[in-house]
């Protein structure tokens, strides 16, 4: 039971990040169609820049709200100068267009900071909390109740206010949309914002316990992605379900067959998921008839 | 006319490819130009191949470097722990790559846009896993040698000497493509291309089509990536990764989707370029991905449709005047 548990909270706990990531690949791609490999670089600028403004002496509340902003400028300039210009192109363009932005955005970092693993301190110390012979890090604490406020902010945002109402509206249908008045590219670019913002916040809170460095994006775009898909591309609720349900995944397997192909996990169950239901758990139908 | 009659020919690439390999050496100061050359064919020898899957049947894969690590490894593990001969276990790598491509490609090709994306790219990671994790066989995340290619006696090494194999395979797998695009093969997969529902409706089995031009690109994928662990004598799991992929993609769509000779552009372009970039060392990284997003939101088409465009309209005008 102990171990289950143990298991359990780890599972959660990484899966809580895959959900923060998967949520913003699902924003950005309601409202622009775009599917964002540069997801993961929000994340690993919002553990490098804490490190490194804590390292200059700002106070770690106020080094956080700065990599989250500097996270979101970085959203802003993306959508403004990669995205925008290449407006109409195909689905393969744009992808390889982000996976550029995110080899750009690695490159910078390497750059601007080093290629060192680097962490933070834990925020409410590293003595364990004991639970059912279980033990649990504050630090996970801080990444689940930061996800869940992440989602509630995110709900109550879309559900709302008008704003909100129309990047869902954006989301629906676009032409539409912009019938109706609203200014579809303000919704894209808030999307992105938000996006990287999700994104940062992440990043700042895993970092205590796994590290980041300046390549730390790529995994967890990949596996982010793959939660995505996984929940249905395109909906939020899968979104958060198909990341903590591949964290679970990862930790359970890793804890009770092997932790060689850890890695694997994600994918051999997007696979067998496309396989077996190709829309994912609460997606729309995209499969064709063969 | 004649001007454009040339240009139309199915055979133009192929010609202007032979006299680039039969040519370029008059200008190599260096044995090291041989080298970056002979990567080129090696890379435009597999994006020839995804072109097939990604130009002519409009389907994408994000994992194909899966399949170049299997030629790859095919060429490392066959002589070393089974006794195979290298050329040998080149033909049993591309077989398994088609084999594989074959048995995964049914489900996977079932799906569209970017779950087949996703699908493809969970197939090549998972193929770079098991090549990092399985050291026993592959030595790791350290990669492992390679033993030289001997053909009937003959000690294939050397940069020239890798210059003219990989020359003359890509010249054998170009015309192959080329000869594919006029085959009833090629007619349906440009139809299934355009529409899906129309292709279907005079006659043409969608699904099996996809489904061979998927075999196809992964045996080419595999192939080039055995040439090139032969020519390196050294193969490592990155290779197979998700980078890789993403390289090949490019390469396929910076130099034209569907262009045979755009897929060897974007190969020279792919392979060149970060050879250029080490003058920058570690700015590398930084000037690879802003060229990649410049390329793609200038040059939308691909380089060589888009020069082919403006050459078009230029012979054109001069026919008019």
């Amino acid at each position: 039971m102990a171990e289950f548990l143990q298991f359990l909270f780890s599972g959660l706990t990484v899966g809580a990040v895959y959900a923060m990531v998967a949520l913003g690949f699902t924003l950005i791609y309601n409202a622009s169609d775009v599917v964002n490999f540069a997801q993961g670089e929000f994340v690993m600028i919002g553990g490098m820049v804490t490190v490194f403004a804590a390292a200059a002496g700002l106070p770690l509340p106020l080094a956080a709200v700065l990599a989250v902003l500097i996270a979101v400028a970085v959203g802003l300039l993306l959508h403004a100068l990669a995205i925008e210009p290449a407006r109409g192109a195909s689905a393969v363009t744009l992808i390889i267009i982000t996976i550029g932005a995110s080899i750009f955005l690695r490159g910078v970092a390497q750059v601007l900071f080093d290629r060192q693993a680097h962490g933070l301190p834990a925020f409410s110390g590293d003595a364990p909390i004991r639970f059912m012979g279980a033990a649990v890090l504050p630090q996970s604490l801080w990444v689940l109740g930061g996800a869940v406020a992440t989602f509630l902010l995110l709900y109550l945002f879309l559900d709302r206010t008008l704003l909100g109402k129309a990047v869902l509206a954006t989301a629906a249908n676009r032409l539409a949309a912009r019938l109706v008045g609203i200014n579809t590219r303000t919704v894209m670019a808030l999307a992105f914002g938000a996006s990287a913002a999700i994104g940062a916040v992440a990043g700042i809170l895993i970092t205590p316990i796994t590290l980041t460095s300046y390549d730390a994006g790529t995994l967890l775009a990949l596996k982010g992605f793959a939660a995505a898909m996984l929940g249905g591309m395109g909906s939020p609720f899968g979104a958060v379900l198909g990341g903590l349900l591949l964290g679970l995944f990862e930790s359970f397997s890793a804890g009770y067959v092997s932790s060689t192909y850890k890695d694997a996990v994600a994918f051999v169950t997007i696979l067998l998921v496309l396989f077996a239901m190709p829309s994912g758990l609460l997606g729309r139908r995209a499969v064709e008839r063969v | 006319m004649q001007m454009r009659a040339v240009l139309a020919s199915r055979f133009f690439s192929l010609f202007v490819l032979a006299a680039m390999i039969g040519l370029l050496p008059l200008a190599f100061p260096s044995g090291y130009y041989f080298r970056v050359a002979a990567l080129v064919w090696i890379s435009a020898l597999a994006a020839i191949g995804l072109n097939i899957l990604m130009g002519q049947a409009g389907q994408v894969s994000l994992g194909h470097a899966g399949f170049f690590g299997i030629g790859a490894y095919a060429v490392a593990i066959g002589p070393a722990h089974l006794g195979v001969p290298p050329w040998a276990a080149l033909v049993l790598g591309a077989a398994l790559s088609g084999i594989l491509a074959l048995v995964i490609g049914k489900p996977v090709l079932r799906l569209r846009g970017h779950y087949l994306a996703i699908a493809t790219l969970g197939l090549g990671v998972l193929v770079a896993i098991v090549l990092t994790n399985e050291s026993r066989w592959t030595g790791g995340p350290d990669g492992m040698p390679v033993q030289r290619l001997v053909l009937f006696g003959w000690r294939v090494a050397g940069a020239e000497t890798w210059y003219w194999v990989s020359g003359a395979v890509l010249l054998l797998g170009t015309w192959l493509a080329l000869n594919l695009t006029d085959t009833p093969t090629g007619r349906a997969l440009r139809a299934l291309h355009d529409s899906e529902v129309a292709a279907r409706v005079v006659g043409i089995d969608v699904a099996a089509y996809k489904l061979r031009a998927f075999v196809i690109a992964a045996v080419y994928a595999s192939v080039a990536g055995s040439l090139l662990a032969l020519m390196n004598s050294f193969i490592t799991p990155d290779q197979a990764g998700f980078l890789h992929s993403v390289e090949l993609v490019t390469m396929v769509v910076v130099g034209g989707l569907g262009s045979v000779l755009g897929a060897i552009v974007g190969a020279a372009v792919l392979v060149t370029l970060p050879q250029l970039l080490t003058v920058f060392r570690e700015y590398e990284h930084l000037v690879l991905g802003l060229l990649i997003m410049l390329f793609m939101i200038f040059l939308r088409e691909g380089i060589v449709p888009s020069l082919r465009a403006i050459f078009a309209a230029r012979l054109r005008t001069r026919a008019a005047g």
